[in-house]
């Protein structure tokens, strides 16, 4: 069997065994977090929205998205704006003529404007690329500073999926152009609530 | 295989035909290298983080064996099928017998190195099986029949007047369109309904956690999720060195990953998969084809620390002046060839040579491969097994010899320096291999050993003595 072969041969040619570092975690230190994951977020292609409630992010919402149907959500307080009943959908193929999805996110990262979503953001895991353009609602007082500290907060193992999500799909593929909108979200808000 | 492949420096010398496309090659390359120079300043601890990543690998490779088990057992808890391939052909043969086993004929794929490596692509096409791969810059290289150039960037080799032409060729673009937006959003219609119909979904791995059973894939433009999602059955590709012991080293690692790869602080996105979806088959490709070899290795281990940043492709002045297809392997560059040797001597034989040993490679590494001294050190072995060519064992025999010796390097300097002065065209000519890429010097009329003793001489006052042994 390849199986024990291949482990057989590892076994022979690994080095003796060195020990892990002590240190590998590290601390980033911002002034201010929330102004700092804005800040990288509209480097990324994102953008920032602070909001007071949820109020101020269906006023948003109606303004950004005028006129647009095929709009999802999980987030209770904002069902009413929704024309797509995600419980109805079975298979994710389902969500291909979806234009906006509205989401919570458990976590953000400062440092690099990533969010973490998993199966309990998600009820189908093609939600966040799938949709046309995605908004994301994050508390302030889920964002760290740096990677450390969200392995540190998070179990990523807790769902069968989960994924660290930085602003829009994007490519420089055509001679190192940027460019929105590749596969994935054509755009993300991020709404940062108290 | 047993074809000769066109070396380095005949494919650099073809490459090299375009001089104002070269230097654009050059110049876009440096721009890369250049972000991740600014986003590597911007982080105080990155020094501290390439050093946590090279000892966490040093680890790794160290304990190979009862992680990969421990991997392999905690994967299997979670619902993944795990198989081994002990070489490419193997590999081929698992993905090929999954996809008959689901009665499929098409597949999506997303960037995977490995598959490269293995030549899936073109075993899975004699087979019947239509491929298609999903990262912009792979579909762009796959329409026209090319090797990806760029382990990163695919296409980095194209201009945007060369994607509008293929696109206007296989996806009916306008003629001469070279608009990146517009062509951009032609290959987004086109693979959403390629996502939208495939039941099998290929992707590669970034990294492996053994005490989860996970492993995280990253990408830019959403391919692999939006590829995986939507099928029935995802097949994960990994040579077995992209483990990591547990989920916090991920931290260091996604930190150091896309900073050093393009200068962005992350990938977009960064998918950690633990289970399959429900109603979903999830298959995990575990392939040494050679690495197992390579980990023997002393001198070249190292080399298995690769997470595939291309930050050595990109600060490469080889690389960037001669393209990654000049390299011939599946992945180009300076990290390319100390790991090509490995997989077949003979053939790979000219590339550790396709270096100036400048060093720059070592120090962008993320994890801290010492690439320059790996590639010195493949020179001595394929020297020494005899797989360099036959008129530059003699050329080096020859300098050899004569440096070896004062009389003879006397007569040879002054040889040398008489023919560059009085009859130039013996060395100015298409004969002369040294003289093709490069201006002779001007020869001085007498050499250091010359003005030496007549210096002397004249300082003292006195007969120079000999310094001649």
């Amino acid at each position: 069997m390849s199986r024990d072969r291949i482990l057989a041969a590892i076994r022979n040619s690994q080095p003796e065994r060195l020990p892990l570092p002590e240190k590998f975690s590290f601390e980033s230190v911002f002034d201010d977090l929330p102004a700092q994951f804005a800040a990288v977020l509209a480097t990324v292609g994102g953008q920032a929205v602070s909001v007071n409630d949820y109020a101020e992010i269906e006023a948003h919402l109606r303004t950004a998205y005028a006129g647009v149907t095929n709009i999802a959500t999980t987030l209770p307080q904002l069902a009413h704006l929704s024309d797509v009943d995600l419980a109805a959908v079975t298979d994710p193929h389902g969500l291909a003529g979806l234009n906006l999805a509205v989401i919570e996110g458990q976590l953000g990262v400062a440092e690099n404007a990533a969010i973490w979503l998993d199966e309990r953001n998600l009820p189908h895991r093609a939600l966040p690329m799938i949709t046309q353009y995605l908004a994301i609602v994050v508390r302030r007082s889920d964002l760290v500073p740096n990677m450390h500290d969200a392995y540190r907060r998070l179990d990523v193992a807790a769902t069968g999926f989960g994924t660290f999500l930085s602003g829009p799909s994007k490519t420089a593929d055509i001679e190192q152009s940027l460019v929105v909108g590749a596969h994935g979200a054509r755009g993300l808000v991020v709404y940062l609530l108290p | 295989m047993n074809v000769k492949r066109t070396t380095h420096p005949d494919a650099s010398a073809s490459f090299n035909r375009d001089e104002a496309r070269v230097d654009w090659h050059d110049e876009t390359l440096w721009f890369v290298r250049s972000k991740r120079d600014r986003a590597a300043r911007l982080v105080p601890e990155w020094e501290d983080l390439r050093e946590a990543a090279s000892r966490i690998k040093d680890h790794v490779l160290s304990n190979m064996h009862d992680l990969l088990v421990q991997f392999e057992q905690n994967a299997v808890r979670n619902g993944i099928k795990v198989h081994w391939a002990a070489d490419a052909a193997e590999h081929n043969a698992i993905v090929h017998g999954i996809l008959q086993e689901n009665g499929v004929r098409q597949m999506v794929k997303s960037k995977s190195m490995l598959t490269e490596e293995c030549g899936l692509n073109e075993f899975l096409k004699e087979k019947g099986v239509d491929v298609i791969d999903s990262d912009l810059g792979e579909r762009i290289v796959q329409m026209r029949g090319e090797p990806p150039s760029h382990i990163v960037l695919p296409a980095i080799h194209l201009k945007k007047a060369d994607v509008g032409e293929t696109f206007h060729q296989h996806l009916g673009t306008e003629a001469g369109a070279t608009d990146p937006q517009y062509l951009t959003e032609a290959a987004r219609q086109h693979l959403r309904e390629t996502f939208l119909t495939r039941r099998v979904a290929l992707t590669g791995v970034n990294f492996a956690i053994a005490e989860t059973g996970g492993f995280v894939v990253c990408t830019n433009e959403g391919n692999a999720d939006m590829g995986v999602h939507l099928a029935d059955v995802h097949i994960a590709c990994m040579g077995f060195e992209k483990l990591l012991p547990r989920t916090e080293h991920l931290g260091v690692f996604l930190r150091l990953l896309a900073r050093s790869a393009t200068g962005q602080p992350i990938t977009t996105y960064s998918s950690h998969f633990y289970r399959p979806r429900p109603g979903q088959q999830m298959h995990l490709v575990v392939v040494d084809n050679g690495r197992s070899r390579q980990l023997g290795r002393p001198d070249f281990r190292n080399s298995l620390k690769c997470i595939r940043c291309a930050a050595c492709l990109n600060t490469c002045p080889v690389y960037r002046r001669s393209g990654g297809h000049s390299y011939h392997s599946a992945v180009a560059g300076p990290i390319g060839s100390i790991l090509a040797p490995n997989l077949d001597m003979s053939q790979n034989a000219d590339l550790p040579f396709a270096s100036t040993l400048c060093g720059s490679c070592s120090n962008v590494c993320p994890v801290k491969i010492d690439i320059h001294d790996q590639l010195y050190k493949w020179r001595q072995v394929l020297v020494q097994a005899g797989h360099t060519p036959a008129a530059k064992t003699v050329a080096m025999k020859t300098m050899a010899t004569v440096l070896a010796s004062p009389r003879l390097y006397k007569v040879a300097g002054q040889l040398g320096r008489k023919v560059l002065r009085l009859a130039p065209a013996l060395a100015e000519n298409r004969l002369n291999p040294w003289y093709q890429q490069r201006e002779m010097p001007e020869a001085p009329k007498e050499s250091f050993r010359e003005w030496y003793a007549r210096n002397r001489s004249e300082v003292r006052g006195q007969k120079s003595e000999k310094i001649e042994q």
